[in-house]
């Protein structure tokens, strides 16, 4: 579903991706892994046509992403995006916030759109704070509703750049509860993450992505508990064992 | 007869040059805003054209006093063929040369929204136009608002500079029965009073739409 091939990608002189390919099938959860650096949040944000590359070409069931051409919002409709930062608009409420996308983007209508903003939000364990604004909640909440925007879409996949990475270690779970959530619905997903129990849980296959390149992939049993590769093996030992 | 004497027989005259300043301000007003939006919007494009030309116009009005802006359209224009009524040659002086500052003004407005959630509306395929509609100009109104209101008041102050152009305006108003009576001190005293009469409420409507705005 979602082809990635030979990716290159430069800022200025410094290349940082340079030469990655994968590939991501229908209702599939792939978890991408890494140093900081590695490229992993470039690589999503060329799917999502938020950032070109120069070479190689990334397509969405056979339409290519290409972020000068006019399709690349049709695209990104069809492919959301949940971010570190959580990026809720904060001049709308939580359900506006999941509104949005389908009233003006999808033009579905007004009375629809809030049902089932409302309806997803209460998935998302936030029935409650419909009409609270981003400040008001707690990083946690922000990304659950991030999710919800996400999901109010109706995506063919869900990019996941590093979701939990901004929040208080004690919100991390709520937030990957409703990402396991999401994936065990058959959602595509692919995220960058630090979590290496929830790549381990729910994960079907682990990219480790290394100065620009895929170092080693597979299932993340094999990955993750038996990695292959000395600079995989080196990687997850600082995560697991951070003091030495 | 006292001030008041004096200034009762004056009034008459100076409230009709209190309208043409008005009406003035109001159109310099309407055109340096929608000019400004062009010019910052144009800038925010990232396309090198039309960035090009918005700072190079921003840059050269900004350079050249207004007033001499003002001759330049009043009495250069007529040599090449553009025959401007006072009263227009005065609004678009005006007007042309604030949009540059209300340009300025807006684009910093727009370029403190946060990209990411700029980033987050792409995301949901937003267009680079409801982006603008939905997610920028609702929260850079907030943050703009309290230099327009500046704004207002200056171009209010600035359109006495019309008078050089033969504006009968209030300050105009006023060198013209300064002129025939040599009350200058009564006859600009009410002037000076009466643009402060104007100003004044704006600026307390300023700091209203300030607090009103600061809520999200």
């Amino acid at each position: 579903m979602i082809q990635v091939q030979d990716i290159h990608k430069s800022f200025g002189a410094l290349e940082v991706i340079k030469g990655v390919s994968f590939e991501v099938k229908k209702g599939e959860v792939v978890c991408i892994i890494g140093p900081s650096g590695s490229g992993k949040s470039t690589i999503l944000r060329c799917i999502n046509g938020l950032e070109s590359y120069q070479r190689g070409a990334i397509s969405i069931e056979g339409a290519k992403v290409d972020i000068a051409d006019r399709s690349i919002t049709d695209i990104r409709t069809q492919v959301s995006m949940v971010f570190q930062r959580f990026n809720l608009f904060p001049h709308r409420t939580a359900l506006e916030n999941v509104m949005e996308g389908p009233v003006f983007v999808k033009k579905v209508s007004r009375a629809h759109a809030r049902d089932e903003a409302a309806a997803l939000l209460d998935k998302v364990g936030l029935g409650s704070k419909l009409g609270v604004y981003p400040a008001k909640l707690s990083g946690g909440q922000q990304q659950r509703v991030a999710i919800a925007r996400a999901l109010a879409m109706h995506p063919k996949a869900i990019l996941f750049d590093e979701p939990t990475s901004a929040l208080d270690p004690e919100l991390v779970g709520e937030v990957l509860a409703v990402m396991r959530d999401v994936a065990a619905e058959g959602m595509t997903m692919v995220v960058v993450t630090h979590e290496m129990e929830f790549a381990r849980a729910v994960a079907d296959r682990v990219l480790f992505l290394e100065g620009g390149t895929i170092v080693e992939q597979g299932p993340p049993q094999d990955v993750l508990r038996n990695p292959q590769h000395p600079r995989t093996q080196d990687f997850l030992h600082r995560i697991i064992h951070p003091m030495e | 007869m006292g001030f008041w004497g004096r200034a009762a027989d004056y009034l008459p005259l100076l409230m009709e040059g209190v309208w043409l300043t008005l009406v003035i301000t109001f159109f310099s007003v309407v055109l340096s805003t929608l000019l400004g939006f062009v010019w910052a919007v144009m800038a925010w494009t990232r396309i090198p054209v039309l960035v090009a030309i918005s700072r190079g116009f921003v840059m050269i009005i900004r350079g050249i006093p207004i007033i001499v802006q003002l001759f330049y359209i009043y009495f250069v224009m007529p040599e090449i063929g553009i025959n401007l009524t006072a009263m227009q040659a005065g609004i678009i002086g005006l007007g042309v040369a604030y949009s540059a500052y209300q340009a300025e003004n807006f684009r910093a407005g727009i370029d403190a929204i946060d990209k990411g959630q700029i980033e987050a509306a792409h995301s949901i395929g937003m267009t680079d136009q409801l982006v603008m509609r939905r997610v920028i100009l609702p929260q850079a109104i907030r943050i703009v608002l309290p230099p327009f209101g500046n704004t207002i008041i200056m171009i209010l102050k600035d359109s006495s500079l019309v008078s050089t152009i033969t504006v009968a305006e209030l300050t105009r108003q006023g060198q013209l029965i300064a002129a025939s009576t040599f009350d200058n001190m009564t006859v600009f005293t009410l002037v000076a009073l009466i643009y402060l009469a104007l100003s004044l409420p704006l600026t307390f409507l300023t700091r209203h739409l300030e607090k009103r705005y600061s809520q999200p």
